[in-house]
């Protein structure tokens, strides 16, 4: 691990809804028995939920469920995958996370009975709540593309959970031969972090540019539009001239169907073969939510955005990826800001309080080069049940900036990185 | 600890007395700049424990365009100067 650790208990109390800790700490029923939250899923939004209700309410019993040892975080992954980043970087685990009195259970969560209030691990053993938060991230659904399955990301990686399907794509990259074709195909919307796409392909061709000057990129898009557009093609266009080439969904890039054996990708208007095909499948919430009966027929949570609590079942708060955030996107900054949300409206609920609507920030970052950042940012409220965009705020970086802001927003990434990560693992 | 100890003694007074100070609580908004901001953070500079009118008045620039910025021009356009004004006051009394 590279990571440092900077945040203190201290420091991450202030992040938290403190007003809110007030009233747990007036509800006289708390001294008696701990309320029991448990979080599924040891990411950015769950790993985050957890702290901030320990940090709110310390006599709060938290339980955190999650599947493995160790988290690989996605952001900045598309560095590893151009060869500029040790995979290390981004693995993060949950010594500290213990440490800070959550109890941190290694498990699959397999099923809930929302009427019970339990949850069912992998080793058959089973756990109480009184209130429950679901932050188990996307499932990639090998259902949606044709000849996309499970086995077929072995020999067509994602690369869209980080671990070994990075190091695979970036293992594939090595080994292609200077002149050969990368793909990129990407899904419709709604999918988790919607400028990843972009931003891989930038440092894909940072990397080609350098060492495979006569190979090329091709982004299959289900997309007319994506996010930070304008901001991605001016650059390419300026580093990558004639290098990537971007086939929208109105000029046949919708891929519908792939044949991983000869690494084909097939459209209405044509067939392509290619070397390295990245193919980033449609996405829905994580399976647990499912379970839960927390899903509608999208696939994704619909939640009130001042709790975060399902509107379908009570008790279940849902963050991150799977909830329905509105104009908030799948990002790792979203889902730690919806996580401090939803400690500090958990805390109100659970001592019969309401909790006061909130104001969220989100902002993504994106590399186009190692020291060439861009970022989009928004401010965001709830309104008409989701999370609307306050006007006039947020927005891309200029398009006309400077070489040096390029340069700074690369290194606030990098701090942002450095920052996130400490708050979430400790 | 000590921090929460505080908080949570200043927001029981909130909670009891008449809801004059809320020095502790993080305003809307405010729990979110920690995803950038941290006492040690490299790059992006401090901002807790800082005197709270020389937080409003660089706040309220960013939000006026009159400080140039990469970022937070964006991020204070999202607030009203009431906001501003109660996250400034809050950002100070944290270390
Ligand atoms: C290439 C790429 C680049 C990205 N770059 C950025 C970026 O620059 N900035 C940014 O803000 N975001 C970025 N993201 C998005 C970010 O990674 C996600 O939005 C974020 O991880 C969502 O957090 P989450 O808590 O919802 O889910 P996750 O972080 O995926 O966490 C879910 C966790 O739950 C566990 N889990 C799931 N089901 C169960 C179960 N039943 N039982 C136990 N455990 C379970 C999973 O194993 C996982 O550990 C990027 C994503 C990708 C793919
Ligand atoms: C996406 C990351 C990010 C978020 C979120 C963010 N900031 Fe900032 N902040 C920055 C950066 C970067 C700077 C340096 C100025 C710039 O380029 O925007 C900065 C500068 C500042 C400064 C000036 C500090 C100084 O010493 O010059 C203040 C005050 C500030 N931010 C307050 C806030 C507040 C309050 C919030 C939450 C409402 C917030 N920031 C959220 C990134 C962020």
């Amino acid at each position: 691990m590279t990571h440092k650790n900077h945040t203190s208990r201290r420091e991450f109390l202030r992040t938290a809804a403190a007003a809110t800790a007030s009233l747990a700490l007036a509800s006289p029923s708390l001294a008696q028995s701990p309320a029991r939250v448990v979080v599924i899923g040891g990411g950015f939004g769950g790993a985050s939920c957890a702290r901030a209700l320990r940090q709110l309410d310390p006599s709060l019993d938290v339980t955190l469920v999650t599947a493995d040892r160790q988290y690989v975080a996605c952001p900045f992954s598309n560095e590893v995958i151009a060869g500029d980043r040790a995979i290390e970087a981004q693995q993060f685990t949950y010594e500290k996370t213990a440490a800070a009195g959550i109890k941190v259970v290694v498990q699959m969560a397999q099923t809930i009975d929302p009427q019970a209030r339990t949850i069912g691990l992998a080793d058959g053993s089973t756990l109480r709540y009184d209130r429950l938060v679901l932050s188990p991230g996307i499932d990639l659904r090998f259902d949606a593309l044709a000849g996309y399955d499970e086995a077929a990301a072995s020999r067509m990686p994602h690369a869209w959970k980080a671990g070994e399907q990075t190091l695979l794509l970036r293992r594939q990259l090595e080994a292609m031969d200077d002149g050969g074709v990368v793909a990129i195909v990407v899904p419709a919307n709604p999918f988790r972090c919607p400028p990843g796409p972009y931003e891989r392909a930038s440092l894909i061709a940072h990397y080609l540019k350098t060492r495979k000057p006569r190979a090329k990129l091709i982004i299959l898009d289900s997309k007319d539009a994506f996010s930070k557009q304008r901001l991605f093609q001016a650059a390419w266009q300026e580093l990558y001239p004639g290098l990537i080439e971007w086939v929208a969904l109105s000029q046949g890039g919708k891929v519908t169907s792939v044949d991983p054996a000869t690494n084909t990708l097939v459209t209405d208007f044509a067939t392509h073969h290619v070397q390295v095909a990245n193919v980033i499948p449609p996405q829905r919430a994580g399976r647990i939510a499912e379970i839960a009966g927390v899903t509608d027929k999208s696939g994704w949570c619909p939640i009130n955005p001042v709790s975060l609590e399902s509107t379908q079942v009570p008790n279940i708060h849902v963050i991150g990826d799977a909830c329905i955030a509105g104009a908030m996107p799948k990002s790792a900054f979203s889902a730690n800001a919806q996580a401090k949300t939803c400690a500090g409206a958990i805390v109100a609920l659970l001592a019969g309080a309401t909790p006061t609507s909130p104001k969220l920030i989100n902002t993504c970052y994106s590399l186009v080069a190692p020291d060439y950042g861009i970022s989009i940012a928004g401010v965001y409220q709830p309104r008409n049940g989701l999370f609307a965009d306050i006007e006039g705020a947020g927005g891309t970086s200029p398009l006309d900036a400077p070489r040096d802001v390029r340069a700074r927003e690369a290194i606030y990434a990098r701090s942002w990185f450095e920052t996130i990560g400490a708050e979430v693992f400790g | 600890m000590k921090t929460l100890r505080t908080s949570l003694a200043i927001g029981l007074i909130v909670a009891s007395a008449a809801p004059v100070r809320a020095a502790s609580a993080p305003p809307p908004g405010a729990a979110s700049c920690s995803g950038c901001h941290a006492a040690t953070s490299q790059a992006i500079p401090n901002i807790y424990g800082r005197d709270a009118d020389a937080t409003r008045s660089t706040l309220l620039a960013f939000r006026n365009g009159s400080m140039p910025a990469t970022v937070m021009t964006r991020i204070a356009k999202g607030f009203s100067e009431d906001e501003i004004g109660s996250i400034a006051a809050w950002l100070a009394t944290q270390k």
